[in-house]
């Protein structure tokens, strides 16, 4: 028997977590759309309250429908556990306040979602926590900017929205040298493109909003442990390796184990900060992850078809796509993304800000709005959107133009898409003063 | 706590608390290649129900120090020794699959110190099987791998952890990772070896308790007659639906039948 033996990425999708509803037989899993959930007596409840037995006791700490969506992004990302969050951004919220208080310090990819980027530039330090943004193409610069406060590396397995492609082994490497956990945001790749874990990292942190639930129809996060860093040889999380006083001086790595990360966020960071995902929401996302395989795989083939066309029309000065022959992270991709680099990606249009809106604005199938991983085409001008917030220095740190589009790439009709894109680039091309077309 | 056991250091959980002499005892001992941890639930539970708790790491295991110890005998003696250290004269012990036949053997050999005994997940002879010998002997992964796999019922290869967000498949993986090189063999070995189960059996006078999973593919309740026949006082519950992991698979159900005999 070996690794092979276990369930496949498939059946794990449709499978893990989940087993018919024992009270009704039903095979889907069902919504429990309660807030709270009867003691049969008053020890089950003293014991349920303590952590002697298994159970719930109110939906913002844990819920079965919930429960079966942790256990099974858990699985498929092979970690230990994880915790099903009101966005992605609170499951990034969720470790962070987990590891470190104030005085703490971040090294972070410079290539991140915008919001990202809010939450460590602008927000953490008013908490007393510090963020260094560095080139995530740079393991050293990641190694340099590590300071004695320093308790978590950061990045994107695609970087927000320039593709950079994460080295995960080399930057973990440089995390585990120095005692520290790698986490990384696998919105865009989702575990059927990549397995951070397999390559090193931590933990994961997963936008549920996108590829995962595929519809477009819910905002959630998933805060997923690997179960594999060793914080007590670490010593620098005294939150999970000594007594915490409010829960009755527990110590989370001695009672747990590999589980002592995702158990501490849920029992402080989830009860404390309150971001928990509704259990309809967390319904929603399980029948995304059902079909995860067979959409990410036509996700990608859309993208590679467009990616193509746009490479060899004249109005495009750029596709940044790491499969691309001269795309710096070549070769880093066909290792660590083998079957693809998803279905985000950005080109700049000749013709600038004008042109770019000229763009935008006559798609027809694509939409324009603030969000990837819909099973619909996404269109977006990052620069006047999601990165308005960023000056210029950082939008190029970040590999951003005035001219720069972000499309994500959905399931439509690849003949459909292209000649909404040709429209597209028609109506830039007279916005900017040329006769291309 | 650390404390030392034959001039070693070794560690058990307590629930962070001393050892109260008013108090009964009950010693948790954990399987091959595992350690305190899988007992949290149930360290914690009988520990607010007036108990002093010992969830202990053997030699060689978790926290522990030294070399795992070859026999079940001579671990059966070392659990005694850790009692002594502690001050305690008797105690319960609740044991799973290894930890099962330490509790079984120390029972027999030290009527005296033992008040009850729980074996979760048992069965005796324990044979097994050279694919699982020979992976752990030679530290392959592949040993971990099968122990989990066949570890939990069929229908938990899925989940289905009534412990919210724990994906009880990697995590009872990654405690085996972590066990040190040549650990599970030596815990293998020693339930392979262990050939008078039966016969310490017959011997056991203090109440019993067998606590087997209707679906266990490791320890199966068919292969559990003989062990049921020779202990003459033991309780027996099946737990429907759980396989060999039955501190993950059926913690609650498990909670309510350790009170038979704690």
């Amino acid at each position: 028997m070996a690794a092979s033996d276990y369930p496949g990425l498939d059946t794990l999708a449709l499978h893990a977590g989940a087993q018919p509803d024992p009270a009704t037989g039903a095979r889907a899993t069902p919504i429990y759309q309660t807030a709270s959930f009867c003691f049969p007596d008053s020890d089950h409840a003293a014991s349920l309250f303590n952590i002697e037995r298994a159970g719930h006791v109110y939906s913002r700490l844990s819920n079965p429908t919930n429960a079966v969506l942790e256990e099974r992004i858990a699985a498929l990302e092979g970690g230990v556990g994880a915790i099903a969050t009101a966005s992605g951004q609170a499951a990034l919220h969720l470790a962070i306040i987990t590891l470190m208080g104030a005085g703490s310090h971040i090294v972070a990819s410079a290539a991140l979602y915008g919001g990202s980027h809010n939450l460590f530039a602008y927000t953490l330090p008013r908490f007393g926590i510090e963020t260094t943004f560095v080139d995530p193409r740079d393991p050293q610069a990641f190694a340099a900017a590590i300071q004695d406060n320093t308790r978590l590396i950061f990045g994107e397995t695609l970087g927000n929205p320039g593709l950079d492609v994460l080295n995960i082994p080399a930057i973990a490497d440089v995390a585990h040298q120095a005692g520290l956990p790698l986490m990384v945001d696998s919105t865009f790749t989702t575990p059927y493109l990549i397995k951070p874990f397999e390559l090193g990292a931590d933990i994961i942190q997963h936008s549920a909003t996108k590829f995962l639930s595929g519809h477009g129809i819910v905002i959630g996060g998933l805060l997923v442990d690997s179960g594999h860093f060793d914080w007590e040889a670490s010593g620098k999380f005294p939150t999970l390796t000594e007594p915490y006083e409010g829960f009755h001086n527990l110590i989370f790595t001695e009672e747990f184990g590999p589980t002592a990360f995702i158990q501490r966020a849920r029992k402080e960071g989830l009860r404390d900060f309150g971001a928990c995902m509704a259990p309809t929401s967390a319904f929603h996302i399980l029948q995304g992850i059902e079909t995860l395989s067979v959409r990410m795989n036509r996700h990608v083939d859309n993208t590679r078809e467009i990616v193509n066309f746009l490479m060899e029309h004249p109005q495009v000065d750029r596709v940044g796509y790491p499969e691309l022959e001269g795309h710096p992270d070549q070769s880093l991709a066909a290792t660590l993304l083998p079957k693809g680099c998803g279905a985000v990606f950005s080109f700049d249009l000749s013709g600038g800000r004008p042109a770019g809106i000229a763009f935008v604005d006559a798609l027809n199938v694509f939409s324009h709005l603030a969000n990837i991983g819909d099973a619909k085409s996404l269109v977006i001008h990052p620069a006047s959107t999601t990165h308005h917030r960023m000056n210029a220095e950082a939008l190029a740190a970040g590999g951003i133009g005035e001219g720069t589009i972000r499309l994500s790439i959905g399931l439509e009709d690849i003949k459909d898409l292209i000649a909404d894109l040709k429209q597209g680039l028609r109506a830039a091309g007279k916005a900017a003063g040329g006769s291309r077309s | 706590m650390m404390i030392t056991v034959n001039e070693q250091a070794v560690y058990c959980y307590t629930n962070s608390r001393d050892i109260d002499p008013a108090k009964p005892n009950i010693v948790f001992i954990h399987g091959s290649g595992m350690d305190h941890c899988v007992w949290t639930l149930a360290s914690r539970h009988f520990a607010r129900h007036g108990n002093n708790v010992i969830s202990l790491d053997l030699p060689g295991h978790g926290r522990s120090g030294g070399a795992p110890l070859a026999t079940i005998e001579a671990m059966a003696d070392w659990v005694i020794a850790l009692l002594d250290t502690l001050k305690i004269e008797q105690a319960a012990l609740v044991g799973h699959s290894l930890g099962s036949l330490i509790a079984l053997e120390s029972a027999a050999a030290h009527a005296s110190r033992i008040r009850a005994i729980a074996l979760v997940g048992t069965t005796s002879p324990m044979p097994v099987s050279d694919a699982i010998l020979d992976a752990a002997k030679a530290n392959d992964h592949s040993a971990f791998d099968m122990l989990t796999q066949w570890g939990f019922s069929k229908r938990h290869q899925f989940g289905g952890n009534r412990s919210s967000g724990i994906w009880m498949i990697g995590n009872t993986l990654r405690l085996y990772e972590q066990s040190g090189p040549d650990v599970l063999f030596h815990d293998m070995r020693a339930c392979n070896d262990y050939q008078s189960g039966i016969e310490q059996a017959s011997r056991v006078t203090c109440p019993a308790l067998l606590l087997l999973g209707a679906e266990d593919r490791l320890t199966p309740v068919r292969s559990t007659q003989a062990l049921q026949s020779a202990l003459t006082s033991a309780k027996v519950e099946i737990l429907p639906g759980a396989g060999h992991t039955i501190m993950v698979e059926a913690p609650n159900a498990m909670l309510d039948a350790l009170h038979q005999v704690l």
